[in-house]
């Protein structure tokens, strides 16, 4: 199928940023087992990760990942389990070191720190919050939550109104002197959250961070973290194998197959655009209604043409902007920009085959994948 | 019978072993070759074992000498701090009188000094042992069959060298209960360290712990409750070494029982049996209880 619909480009996603660094990796590769070094060069040659599983006993964790992860925004790496999501979140915060490849942040390679600046990086510049909250079960709340700062040797007088503060913010005042084993698991992870928010690091880790949670704290979870993101603008790295959580969080989406970057791209762009076949099985089942966006749809203003009165934002999802029109009894409106300006019309035909048509990998990705 | 052997030659039938006369060589040059060392280093280790027999010695006097009513409670006291139980308390109050009513209080005293001296000792040897095997796997395949030997090989079997080297006395008797109790020790805190969840050290990691930071901060007080069991485990084993190390003339109610054994004193064997027994559990149940109340935060609520 091609697209019918004239695709403007989405001026949400031009949003400047801050003059801080994101995070650039560059033809990363890990191949775990006793020897990577002996057949990294037959991996960049095309080995294959059976073949090289069955002929040398080693894994192929990642493959050739170059990925830039702006600053301030949320970065969502979507797999499913094997694909090698926790191994290249690991290369981050220097966890896992790669076989061979770089990551770069504020000019300074990651993989190649000494083991006192990597210390450093990780005590100021990372945080991290772990799928199975990693909390310490002897700590108070608030001795978990002061835990990033003890280790940077800040003393209690001044971690904790620090700490009393984040756990105020992620809504667990009163609990300060409760153990790990006595919250539920969502309270734990919210734990988990101000904790890694206490250090006050710019890049944020976040290991399938949700994923132990139940669907309804889940998507509370997914509520706070992006309620704080809009005040805080760090640099996150979201780990996820549920892909209506990436829709929901991620600024931007890189897809990760077997250890391959398979597409990078905002929510929309994957949704509406899938690079092949897999990506486009993938996102066959997601609520497109929530994921599209009324600038993508709009038709550009006919020149001398009539506006319709009804306005609508361009960054509004259209399950919103159908509701608001069908509210209104319109069946035309206005599209705004950011700024207020008239970017095009959209129609509630428009908003329904939007919603409706299930995106297809294009035929040549097809024949490739 | 043996002698047609199934018909088979003699070499198959009877093990063919070294020759008697070789034999003999090899033990007298052993033998003797080990005394002379220990003969010519015998002034170093004089030095080394005299300022710890007068240590043990001094020990053992305050226990005995310090009047009962002070040491009964003092005894109680430590076990209220360490259990925080009226029940272990009071238990341990009335085995401690009935061992003084049946007038074996002063053999127990010197025995409870020995044993409080020897797991003290054990525990400090084996922790930092254990902690090291714990990180590097090198050192616990180093370590683990030098445990297993320990463990197994008969205590009377390493009493021979270390007698010949340190003579008879409370020395020689101390070495061989820690060489019997250090091995809980090392096994259990190498578990329970690398039993400590992997994420939450990761964790530790991540937030930019050294290595340091993350044994006092993570490891070792998840560890705890495992290390807990092995000082727990290394007090009973040493004082079950209490008997065997009265052969080589260590006091107490180990040598009464060794009396009992050669003299067949029945009463004696088990009034004294009974009173190591009686020592045990309050040991244990103290311990025990102090390592559950390290816990306390593990109870509760959720999941």
């Amino acid at each position: 199928m091609t697209d019918a619909t004239p695709i403007l480009p989405a001026d949400d996603d031009e949003d400047p940023v801050t003059g801080r660094s994101g995070i650039e990796i560059r033809n990363l590769y890990k191949i775990f087992g006793p020897e990577p070094e002996r057949h990294i060069a037959a991996v960049k040659a095309g080995l294959t990760k059976t073949e090289l599983n069955r002929k040398h006993r080693h894994v192929l964790g990642l493959t050739d990942i170059s990925l830039s992860i702006p600053p301030g925004k949320i970065t969502v790496i979507m797999g499913l389990s094997g694909s090698g999501k926790s191994t290249l979140i690991r290369h981050i915060n220097g966890l896992i070191a790669p076989t061979t490849g770089e990551i770069l942040h504020d000019g300074a390679d990651i993989c190649r720190m000494s083991p006192k600046n990597l210390r450093a990086f990780r005590r100021h510049k990372t945080a991290m919050v772990f799928q199975k909250f990693a909390l310490l079960p002897h700590r108070t709340v608030l001795g978990n939550t002061c835990y990033g700062l003890d280790i940077q040797g800040v003393p209690r007088h001044e971690s904790e109104p620090v700490a009393r503060r984040w756990i105020a913010r992620v809504g667990l005042k009163g609990y300060e002197g409760a153990y790990p084993a006595q919250l539920s698991g969502g309270m734990q992870q919210r734990v988990g959250l101000a904790r890694a928010l206490s250090t006050d690091a710019d890049i944020l880790l976040m290991d399938e961070a949700f994923s132990a949670l139940d669907p309804l704290i889940r998507l509370d979870m997914q509520a706070i973290l992006l309620e704080l993101q809009g005040e805080l603008h760090k640099t996150i790295v979201f780990i996820t194998h549920d892909l209506d959580e990436a829709l929901r969080l991620g600024d931007r989406i890189a897809i990760l197959r077997d250890g391959r970057l398979e597409q990078v791209g905002t929510g929309q762009d994957i949704v509406l655009r899938p690079a092949n076949a897999y990506i486009a099985a993938f996102v066959r089942e997601v609520n497109r209604a929530r994921v599209i966006r009324a600038a993508t749809v709009a038709r550009p203003v006919v020149a001398g043409g009539d506006l319709p009165e009804f306005a609508v934002p361009g960054t509004e999802v259209l399950e919103t902007v159908a509701r608001q029109m069908t509210a209104a009894g319109v069946s035309h409106a206005r599209v705004l920009g950011r700024r207020g300006q008239v970017r095009g019309t959209i129609a509630i035909s428009d908003v329904l085959t939007a919603m409706v048509t299930p995106a297809t990998a294009p035929e040549h990705e097809l024949a490739k994948g | 019978m043996a002698s047609d052997c199934w018909s088979l030659p003699e070499t198959l039938c009877r093990f063919p072993a070294m020759e008697a006369k070789t034999l003999r060589l090899m033990r007298k040059s052993i033998d003797d070759g080990f005394r002379d060392i220990v003969r010519s280093w015998a002034d170093i280790i004089d030095a080394a074992t005299v300022p710890l027999q007068m240590f043990l010695n001094t020990l053992e006097h305050a226990f005995t000498d310090t009047p009962w009513v002070l040491v009964l409670g003092l005894l109680l006291a430590a076990v209220w701090g360490t259990a925080r139980n009226w029940k272990i308390v009071l238990g341990t109050a009335v085995a401690l009188c009935l061992i003084g009513w049946v007038g074996l209080w002063q053999d127990t005293m010197v025995t409870l000094a020995m044993v409080s001296f020897c797991t003290l000792v054990a525990v400090v040897i084996g922790l930092p042992i254990g902690i090291a095997a714990a990180r590097s796997d090198r050192l616990q395949r180093l370590v683990s069959p030098v445990l297993d030997v320990m463990q197994t090989l008969p205590s009377f079997v390493y009493l021979i060298p270390v007698v010949v080297i340190f003579g008879i006395g409370k020395v020689p008797g101390m070495i061989a209960v820690v060489i019997y109790a250090v091995p809980p020790m090392i096994r259990l805190t190498t578990l329970g360290i690398r039993l400590v969840d992997r994420e939450v050290t990761e964790a530790a990691e991540a937030f930019g712990s050294s290595a340091r930071q993350k044994l006092w901060n993570v490891q070792l007080p998840l560890a705890l409750p495992t290390i807990m069991t092995g000082v727990n485990q290394t007090i009973m084993m040493s004082l079950s070494m209490v008997v065997v190390a009265s052969m080589v003339g260590v006091g107490g109610l180990g040598k009464n029982v060794l009396q009992a054994i050669n003299n067949q004193f029945f009463t004696v064997g088990f009034l004294n049996g009974f009173a190591l027994v009686a020592i045990a559990i309050v040991f244990d149940r103290s311990s025990q209880a102090f390592g559950l109340r390290l816990q306390k935060h593990r109870e509760a609520g959720h999941d």
